[in-house]
């Protein structure tokens, strides 16, 4: 069988080659069968009882396991399962219209290669929404990968009706495969930043098929030092700052990578925020050699092409701050991650707004009065699209990165 | 009283002459001076070292002086010198698609780079020239203004040559009629053969290998082998150092072998493998083993970073640089081969980051 385009996309896992390709894949979950006939799988409505019940009891397992506990991720993971924390999605969601919705089918997600849970809160939003799933997992081996798919298959063997809904696969790059799985799909929920979106974007999409595409962003961190300095725990502030930055290397979209500072007394609070921080830092973090090279090159070249930034002076290379005296436009060319922070004293909170004012600007982490930050907001960025206290940058919701998931991965039926 | 230490001076000095003492006061004059030529001269340098509040001042020794990682020289043009006076432009050797260092030289650095290596080589093999086998293609030294390290390295080393040949066609096959001529003419005399240690192994050793077995053998007992480059490339092939000398020895009687480290942004002041199998810092140059989590000086027999620090570069600031390999500080003025100076081993390459985010780029963003 010679190669070629292949063309009439909704029959692809039909034919022949579909099969083989799919044949080809790694299963964690779920098989190649599951896949041919997922097309067949009924949509559910929305926060189904049945998903939910079925991601509470994916959530008891992954709290029950002894290994787990030593993976904040899967514990944060486990506790954003539960009935509880679900029930309130659906509180949100509730619409009285009088319509009707639905899944929309059968949803392709590629996660990040990089973020052991991304995946896992991606197939429950599919899920919760009344999809099928399929989804490809980091293609490295973490952990928590194979607890959390451990707990999948233990809950399904409860929920058997559960099982066509769900194939969790892994496979290296590989178009082809890309192809058979996008063709099937009624909505590709893309993670893993600009590369990987253009990647999958040569892999077509049927007519309707819609698209969730999660690209290179970044975000920054806003402290009143004034507040800052009035907390009693300003350990948990430091823990809260360590989770929102070094638990993902510094590299997450929702990672802050310039602090700023507002208030009086800056240089008070900057001594005792970056020094609590630094103790955790060399605790918990697990320092790879090349790291300190690789902030050294970025400090420097900063400083090559910014005349007057001044580089901290540090004891070690855990920590890095480089101090600017200007937000410009291409601020963000000079980020860099595993404890780089850029630094910027603010008088004027519209002095940000070069900073805002870009698609790719996400997360604000807030630790300060919200209505100093309002007049920014309001300033007509095109950027930000949500402001968290710091320590819940990484809390996922159905509303990411802009994008309302239970929107986009449902359909409404108009019942006039 | 303070007296400007020049290039002449350093050159009069037996490379390997310098125990520690004089050689850190004569080593701090000078690096510190080429401090201060390259921050008068060269922007971006000036503006990393304000950005670090360097002060002259505050400098007691050499090793106190900041360093430039090496891969700065992939995204900056660095130089201290207007273009009109670079006289050559080297790059590093990268695969597709990577950026390349890139080094200035003026007619100064260039010529200091070969009278220093002229000196460090000679210790090892004797002065006056010998026949040659570079093994290498002859088209390897095309364009001379722009040169690849592989192209400098057997451009450099063949000022080494009285009578040279290269021992591959521009098609990488042994020239075996080429070489046996080369052989009878000069039977009897010291042979001086260079290359990169994959060359060497790839298309010499390897074909040697081939033709013994054929009963063509090459007697290469009264050669000395210099080689650098690296063991990268052969680790694919499970070649260790060890393995290397012991095989060419068997099937050439090659048994004067010496390794070096050097590298594209600092050529000239190489490090040359002893009689006992360890590297060598000349009167040129110094390495400084540093630890990864804070820079700190590592102890002797610890492993850490490379730093390296060279007397030679003027037209460039490359005199103080952070590499990206690993190596251990064996010990200082007291090596068996009776060489002063520090001697030391290389371990390899630092890892890249292996780093989580929602990005799939991973950490190293110049690749």
């Amino acid at each position: 069988m010679s190669g070629g385009v292949v063309t009439h996309m909704q029959q692809n896992s039909d034919n022949q080659e579909g099969r083989n390709i799919l044949d080809s894949i790694t299963y964690l979950v779920g098989n190649a069968e599951i896949i041919k006939d997922m097309v067949s799988v009924p949509a559910r409505e929305p926060f189904d009882r049945e998903i939910v019940e079925f991601l509470n009891e994916v959530s008891r397992i992954l709290m029950g396991m002894g290994e787990a506990k030593a993976y904040p991720d899967v514990v944060t993971l486990g506790f954003w399962l539960r009935k509880s924390s679900v029930w309130n999605l659906k509180k949100r969601f509730e619409k009285q219209d009088g319509n009707l919705r639905l899944g929309r089918g059968i949803v392709f997600h590629i996660a990040p290669s990089n973020v052991p849970v991304n995946y896992a809160y991606s197939l429950a939003a599919g899920l919760l929404t009344g999809n099928a799933n399929i989804v490809r997992v980091p293609s490295k081996d973490f952990p928590q990968v194979g607890m959390i798919n451990s707990a999948v298959r233990e809950a399904l063997s409860k929920f058997s009706s559960i099982k066509k809904n769900i194939c969790l696969v892994r496979y290296e790059k590989n178009k082809a495969i890309n192809d058979v799985l996008s063709a099937m799909a009624d909505v590709r929920v893309v993670w893993g930043g600009d590369r990987t979106i253009a990647e999958l974007r040569e892999s077509p999409l049927a007519p309707r098929a819609g698209e969730v595409t999660f690209a290179d962003r970044y975000s920054f961190a806003v402290l009143d030092s004034d507040m800052y300095l009035d907390l009693d725990n300003k350990k948990k502030v430091a823990e809260d700052f360590y989770n929102d930055t070094y638990l993902t290397d510094q590299n997450a979209c929702t990672s802050p990578r310039i602090v700023i500072w507002l208030g009086k007394r800056r240089a008070e609070a900057k001594e005792i925020f970056w020094k609590s921080l630094h103790e955790i830092v060399r605790e918990k973090y697990t320092f790879q050699p090349i790291m300190g090279i690789n902030k050294l090159t970025s400090s420097y070249l900063a400083a090559a092409a910014r005349p007057g930034i001044k580089i901290e002076p540090h004891k070690d290379n855990y920590l890095i701050r480089v101090a600017i005296f200007d937000i410009t436009d291409d601020l963000m060319r000079w980020k860099d991650n595993s404890g780089y922070f850029l630094e910027y004293d603010c008088e004027d909170i519209l002095e940000l707004r070069g900073l805002c004012d870009d698609a790719r600007c996400q997360t604000i982490g807030f630790l300060g009065k919200r209505e100093a930050l309002v007049p920014l907001l309001r300033s007509g960025i095109k950027g930000v699209d949500r402001v968290v206290p710091l320590g819940k940058t990484m809390d996922f919701d159905l509303i990411w990165d802009g994008y309302d998931l239970s929107e986009r991965l449902t359909r409404t039926i108009e019942v006039k | 009283m303070k007296h400007n230490m020049d290039f002449d001076e350093i050159l009069s000095i037996d490379p390997y002459s310098l125990d520690k003492g004089k050689k850190e006061k004569m080593l701090t004059e000078r690096l510190v001076e080429l401090t201060e030529r390259h921050r008068e001269n060269c922007p971006e340098y000036r503006r990393i070292l304000e950005s670090i509040s360097y002060s002259r001042e505050q400098v007691k020794s050499f090793r106190d002086l900041p360093f430039l990682p090496v891969r700065l020289f992939k995204e900056l043009s660095l130089k201290s010198v207007p273009q009109e006076e670079v006289v050559k432009t080297m790059t590093s050797s990268g695969t597709s698609g990577q950026a390349v260092s890139k080094i200035y030289l003026d007619k100064i650095t260039s010529s200091n780079q070969q009278k220093a290596m002229v000196k460090i080589v000679s210790d090892f093999t004797g002065s006056g020239r010998m026949p040659m086998i570079l093994v290498d293609c002859p088209s390897v030294v095309k364009n001379r203004s722009m040169f690849s390290a592989r192209g400098a390295g057997i451009l450099g080393f063949s000022i080494f040559g009285a009578k040279k040949i290269y021992a591959l066609d521009d098609d990488m096959k042994l020239d075996v009629e080429g070489l046996k001529e080369f052989l009878e003419k000069y039977q009897g005399q010291r042979i001086l053969l260079f290359g990169f240690t994959f060359m060497v192994w790839q298309h010499f050793y390897k074909e040697l290998l081939r033709l013994k077995a054929e009963g063509i053998a090459f007697d290469l007992s009264n050669g000395i082998l210099i080689h650098g480059g690296g063991w990268k490339k052969l680790v694919s092939e499970a070649v260790s150092p060890e393995e290397f000398r012991v095989r060419l020895k068997d099937v050439c009687g090659l048994n004067r072998i010496h390794d070096y480290y050097g590298m594209v942004e600092q050529t000239g002041c190489i490090y040359m493998q002893c009689e006992y199998g360890y590297l060598h810092a000349s009167v040129f140059s110094d390495i400084i083993v540093r630890r990864p989590e804070d820079f700190s000086e590592s102890e002797a027999g610890e492993r850490g970073i490379i730093q390296v620090l060279s007397t030679i570069p003027e037209s460039y600031p490359g005199h103080s640089l952070i590499t990206e390999d690993e190596g251990i500080l064996l010990g200082e003025d007291d090596c068996p081969c009776g060489r002063k100076g520090k001697y030391f081993k290389i371990i390899g390459r630092l890892k890249d980051a292996e780093i989580r985010g929602c990005s799939d780029t991973y950490a190293v963003k110049f690749k």
